[in-house]
């Protein structure tokens, strides 16, 4: 039962980070939907509002540790250059993945998608909660505003979701250990 | 009923700051990471901190873009009321661009040099 730094971190950035995204989105957005006047009594409104503020600031939080590991930890694990010569490259992902044409494009597609895609989740994330916050219960009542915040969260899921699956997977071909 | 009212009140200027600073943010790190395909030496300069390489700099150039354009956005439209609609069109469009732009087929067609 043993575990390496580089390991707990991967799990940290991916299983507890990204997976707890990933995971509060579908509640997050059921929130939002049902976010209706005729739909919910006053009393409801506000202890949702509450819920929702929180989950909604917990969420756009966590995207950014998300990135912030993956980009500045865990990400230099996988693109480090072996040293010339090596021909075991089990502790080089990125280049154990460009060796062959067969793993090849989960690097130049996968990685390269999951990377950069990625850093718009915390940002859409991040508006979507400052929007929720600076409305409150009011925004039941403005469908329209209701219904531009949705989109930002939903892609904010989208890339947050496109991230996280490369991320499995390409950790699976080759792992940072 | 007094804090509905205020509530109700509140002008929509702070909202739609916040969405088109989303857009300009997205669109810097879609803009960013195809210009860094199209020149390598625009790559490099990006490359701040060297275990990382150019993700640095995209990463960190996106952020800070979109923090600064809320911070003006914020105080341009604060306690103003705005066409919605039409932000809200704007930053889809923005929105579209980074999500273009960071997606590995679009960016190589311009891989240059």
């Amino acid at each position: 039962m043993e575990i390496s730094a580089r390991e707990g971190w991967t799990v940290l950035h991916g299983m507890l980070f990204g997976a707890a995204f990933l995971l509060a989105f579908a509640g997050g957005l059921a929130g939002l939907y049902s976010l209706r006047p005729e739909w919910i009594t006053l009393e409801g409104l506000q202890e949702r509002m509450a819920r929702l503020k929180i989950g909604m600031w917990t969420m756009a939080l966590v995207a950014w540790a998300t990135v912030i590991t993956g980009t500045f930890i865990v990400y230099p694990w996988y693109r480090a250059r072996p040293p010339e010569g090596t021909t075991d490259l089990s502790a080089f992902p990125r280049y154990l993945l460009l060796a062959s044409e067969s793993t090849a494009e989960w690097h130049r597609f996968g990685m390269e998608w999951k990377e950069h895609v990625a850093w718009i989740a915390p940002i859409a994330a991040t508006v979507v909660a400052y929007a929720v916050t600076y409305y409150g219960p009011v925004l039941a009542k403005k469908p329209n505003e209701r219904r531009a915040i949705m989109i930002f969260f939903v892609a904010a899921f989208v890339t947050a979701a496109i991230a996280g699956i490369f991320g499995a997977f390409i950790n699976k071909i080759a792992p940072i250990r | 009923m007094m804090d509905r009212a205020t509530e109700q009140d509140k002008p929509n200027g702070p909202v739609a700051a916040a969405l088109l600073a989303g857009g300009i943010g997205a669109a810097a790190m879609g803009v960013v990471t195809t210009l860094a395909a199209a020149s390598e030496s625009f790559a490099q300069s990006l490359a701040w901190i060297p275990a990382v390489g150019p993700l640095t700099g995209k990463s960190l150039v996106s952020t800070i873009v979109f923090f600064l354009a809320w911070l003006v956005l914020h105080f341009r439209f604060r306690g103003k009321e705005v066409n919605f609609n039409q932000i809200v069109t704007i930053s889809l469009v923005l929105l579209v661009i980074g999500l273009l732009g960071t997606f590995p087929p679009f960016f190589e067609l311009f891989a240059g040099e």
